[in-house]
């Protein structure tokens, strides 16, 4: 009988929901555990195996000192490493912080801010250390989840392209909801892998698989304001969610905070 | 009645249905225009009652919208997102099977039944862009099958084209309006204050076998009038547009532009999002993708629309060969209007103005076009 290669799987500052997709993977999960021994999945199993671990799966992003360093560990402990998921990827929702201080929020949300030891910013995995492959997406797919481990696991390239949703829904046969209703969506600059979930039900893409390769978030931008008739706070909202700190959207949306400054 | 080709018939707006049924007979499942989410897009229709009667559509540069017509004409529009290459490239379809076994892997093609369809409300430019697909998948060493069995298949009624959306430029093109090559059955229809009639000509023996069962009676000098004078209006109205330009030297012009600072000024605002190249009915790249399953025992390979603006689809061992928007955008364009007449000895591009309408920050290559032509005589 061969040997299983040893899987884990780490949770860091996150919501735990794209965990939760691993586990929602239900019918392929029986078969994924005969190909790959789950020995560290807290929110599965008690079970407890030491590594090193040949695959580790990463979510969360890194938003105290206690967890920069506990990110090394695992890491050195890891043949394979890939993050899993907006916060992972790029820092989350909770990266707003990055744009504004910590310290005043903390001050109005806890009754003893003493006890709050906490990062400046929320930053993502890839900023502490080398990461195999990252997988977008809040929450990301489970389909495009088994598609990474078993890519892994026959040793092949993983089939997650980072074109845009517009590729999704021509390839679905969608209506662009841009051109034939005036729509603003965030489509022509966002990752594709959810399969277009909101353009299907016409509604705008509002970016949760964060930035595709190359995007022009300046001239999407342009033509909402301009034609769709956006305003900055639109704008704003829509660069500065679950991706805020990716940096072509974290740039961008610095952006209408200076126009803002102006107009003011 | 017993007709004859090369001569027109008339058929009563009312008995179109007669023309749907008689294809549904033929053993056609029969595809036009409907419309889906306010845009008229290609799919399957069981009668006259499911095409976008007394609708139009309003387009410009990254802008479509349905509007109600004055009149009850069937096909008073222009082309939508939708081309009828979904019918015969497939956005996505398996290409073969494999299982991992004691003795070895066995590799099992995946043909899929081929349905005979019927194409009714087909353009001219859109006759135009097939014979260009044709040339792509079924000229040369390589054919592709599944294009193959699919394109002999189809049955094709041409509609003239009696108006042109502002996103046309058919004429600078030289593929329309008037249909300008063989298919099956072509149709003009002609509303007038007293009359609404299709004129019909039937242009091969599976057409003329149609027009056999249909109500038409001969047509006369002056339904040829009325129809001259509808194909006409389109061409006026696109020579009075501003999508009018010399396509005769485009190949020279781009060559000698290779360089061109307007590349860049482009490259601004394209979003490489590949939407032109996906409603473009001639773009006809496809990437295969191989995937296995977890226990790596079973494979399978899919073939699925790519484009070149991705970075995907230009990359070799080191990386991506064009990856900035500046490079794939001049790849597209030259390949569209320039190389390709190398390649296959005809432009790529057929003046449908999809890529114009669908372009979701409305980057227009008309206006592009005449930009390259502007600088390059300065």
């Amino acid at each position: 009988m061969k040997t299983m290669p040893k899987l884990a799987v780490w949770k860091f500052t996150s919501c735990d929901g794209c965990q939760l997709s691993l586990l929602d993977c239900e019918d392929e999960l029986l078969l994924l555990a005969g190909q790959i021994d789950i020995a560290y999945f807290m929110e599965a199993s008690s079970r407890q195996v030491d590594g090193p671990y040949d695959l580790s799966i990463v979510e969360g992003s890194i938003t105290t000192a206690d967890e920069a360093e506990r990110i090394q560990k695992i890491r050195q402990q890891s043949h394979t490493l890939i993050t899993i998921g907006a916060c992972a990827s790029s820092g989350g929702i909770q990266a707003l912080r990055n744009f504004a201080d910590v310290t005043e929020f903390t001050s109005l949300v806890y009754a003893h801010p003493e006890y709050i030891a906490t990062l400046k910013t929320s930053s993502a995995i890839s900023d502490h250390i080398r990461v195999d492959f990252v997988l977008q997406g809040c929450p990301i797919n489970k389909a495009q989840l088994l598609e990474v481990i078993s890519a892994y696991l026959n040793q092949r390239k993983p089939q997650i392209p980072a074109h845009s949703v517009c590729m999704e829904c021509k390839l679905k046969g969608n209506i662009c909801v841009m051109v034939a209703h005036g729509t603003p969506c965030m489509g022509p600059v966002t990752h594709a892998g959810c399969g277009a979930i909101c353009p299907s039900y016409n509604r705008g893409c509002y970016g949760c698989y964060g930035p595709k390769e190359n995007p022009n978030t300046a001239s999407l931008s342009h033509w909402w304001q301009t034609e769709l008739g956006s305003d900055n706070a639109t704008l704003l909202e829509n660069f500065r969610n679950m991706n805020a700190a990716a940096p072509a959207f974290a740039t961008q949306s610095l952006t209408f905070i200076e126009k803002n400054h102006e107009e003011k | 009645m017993k007709v004859q080709n090369a001569t027109s018939y008339i058929l009563l707006s009312d008995k179109l249905n007669s023309l749907i049924h008689s294809l549904q007979q033929a053993g056609y499942q029969v595809i036009g225009p409907v419309i889906v989410d306010q845009t008229i897009i290609y799919d399957h229709i069981n009668s006259a009652d499911d095409l976008p009667q007394g609708w139009t559509d309003e387009q410009d540069k990254g802008r479509y919208r349905l509007k109600r017509r004055q009149d009850s004409a069937y096909f008073g529009f222009n082309v939508g997102p939708n081309s009828w290459k979904k019918y015969l490239q497939l956005p996505r379809r398996q290409v073969w099977n494999a299982q991992k076994t004691a003795d070895g892997i066995h590799i099992e093609p995946v043909n899929s039944a081929i349905t005979p369809l019927a194409f009714l409300g087909i353009r001219s430019c859109e006759l135009h862009a097939i014979a260009i697909q044709d040339r792509v998948f079924l000229s040369g060493e390589y054919h592709n099958e599944d294009y193959k069995q699919r394109r002999q298949s189809i049955f094709t009624v041409a509609v003239n084209c009696t108006q042109a959306a502002a996103t046309c430029f058919c004429t600078s093109m030289n593929t329309g309006p008037a249909v300008s090559l063989p298919c099956d059955l072509e149709i003009t229809e002609i509303i007038n204050d007293n009359e609404h009639y299709f004129l019909l000509r039937c242009g091969s023996e599976k057409g003329e076998l149609i027009l056999q069962q249909l109500p038409v009676t001969p047509a006369t000098s002056e339904h040829h009038q009325q129809q001259k004078a509808a194909i006409s209006q389109a061409e006026e109205q696109m020579s009075a547009g501003p999508r009018m330009f010399d396509s005769s030297d485009l190949q020279a012009l781009l060559y000698r532009n290779y360089e061109s600072p307007l590349w860049s000024d482009i490259a601004e605002r394209c979003l490489s999002c590949a939407n032109c190249t996906l409603v473009c009915p001639t773009c006809f790249c496809s990437s295969v993708e191989d995937t296995t399953d977890l226990s790596g025992d079973h494979a399978e390979r899919w073939e699925q629309w790519d484009s070149c603006f991705t970075a995907d689809f230009s990359y070799i061992h080191g990386g991506s060969v064009r990856p900035d928007t500046r490079s794939r955008y001049r790849q597209w364009m030259t390949h569209k209007l320039a190389t390709w007449h190398e390649q296959f000895n005809t432009s790529g591009c057929v003046g449908c103005g999809r890529c114009v309408a669908w372009c979701p920050v409305g980057i227009d290559i008309t206006e592009e076009v005449i930009r390259f032509q502007k600088a390059d005589s300065s």
